[in-house]
């Protein structure tokens, strides 16, 4: 029940970070300058974003559970099982960030949700 | 995008970098906390010690430095690359986790688990070959 909870928390709090980041980076515009000067700029106005804030807290604590679920399993185990996120990102996109998920984009997560279902089961 | 030599030079050094220190660096923080050993965090002591115990490993910190040069080496890419270009390489990244883990780490992946990897490249192929931008730019 525990390790479920770290996955849980690995996929919605890390696909969450990343959208929230998305969120922050789209407020900030189009990166167009990639001088030094400029990139540092831009980190500065990315980082007065809250959803930047937001963004980065819910990576940090995906990243811990990452680390304690590789204590116990096996890292050829645990990283497909990750792969969910892209299902996570696909809803996530569709309805927090306002993106339009094509069939061919779903028949993609399904594929790696059958492919995760199959490393689950073949858990030893 | 230019089709100059230069330039495919460098965009297939980065997806290289990639392809090599994304799954490296997932494979060295397993590595690290498989030393460590498995945690509890129920009190607040034990997340603190938990969280030195990983602050002062050096494979964990070689496995963040892995990831940070694969997460560099995907945002350099991507200011002149096509995303739907890059993307496709983190499909190969769980075939090459599944190898790491084989050969550094002497786990056993299993036939059923080798499919199911590769079912999970397959699925992040075809998202890789839909439109990288379905809004409009703000």
């Amino acid at each position: 029940m525990r390790d479920i909870i770290f996955y849980l928390l690995i996929i919605g709090a890390g696909t969450g970070g990343e959208l929230c980041v998305t969120r922050a980076m789209k407020a900030v515009g189009e990166v167009k300058d990639f001088r030094p000067a400029a990139l540092v700029g831009i980190i500065t106005r990315a980082l007065r974003v809250s959803w930047m804030w937001a963004g980065l807290t819910l990576m940090g604590t995906a990243f811990f559970c990452l680390l304690a679920v590789l204590s116990r399993e096996n890292v050829s185990f645990v990283v497909p099982v990750t792969a969910l996120s892209y299902g996570a990102g696909a809803l996530g996109g569709k309805f927090f960030l306002g993106e339009q998920v094509t069939p061919r984009r779903w028949a993609g997560v399904f594929l790696v949700c059958i492919g995760v279902t199959i490393v689950i089961m073949g858990r030893r | 995008m230019k089709s100059s030599a230069g330039l495919h030079f460098k965009t297939y050094l980065l997806i290289l970098l990639m392809v090599v220190f994304g799954p490296l660096g997932n494979v060295l923080l397993g590595k690290g906390m498989k030393r460590i050993g498995a945690v509890s965090i129920a009190t607040p002591s034990d997340a603190l010690d938990f969280l030195s115990r990983v602050v002062t490993s050096g494979t964990i910190w070689l496995g963040i430095g892995s990831l940070i040069t694969f997460f560099l080496a995907y945002m350099l890419v991507l200011s002149w690359a096509d995303y739907s270009y890059v993307q496709p390489a983190s499909a190969v990244a769980y075939g090459m986790v599944a190898l790491l883990a084989h050969f550094m780490l002497r786990e056993v992946v299993t036939p059923m688990r080798w499919m199911g990897v590769l079912l999970i490249c397959l699925g992040v192929l075809v998202v890789g070959h839909t439109p990288p931008r379905t809004t409009e730019p703000s």
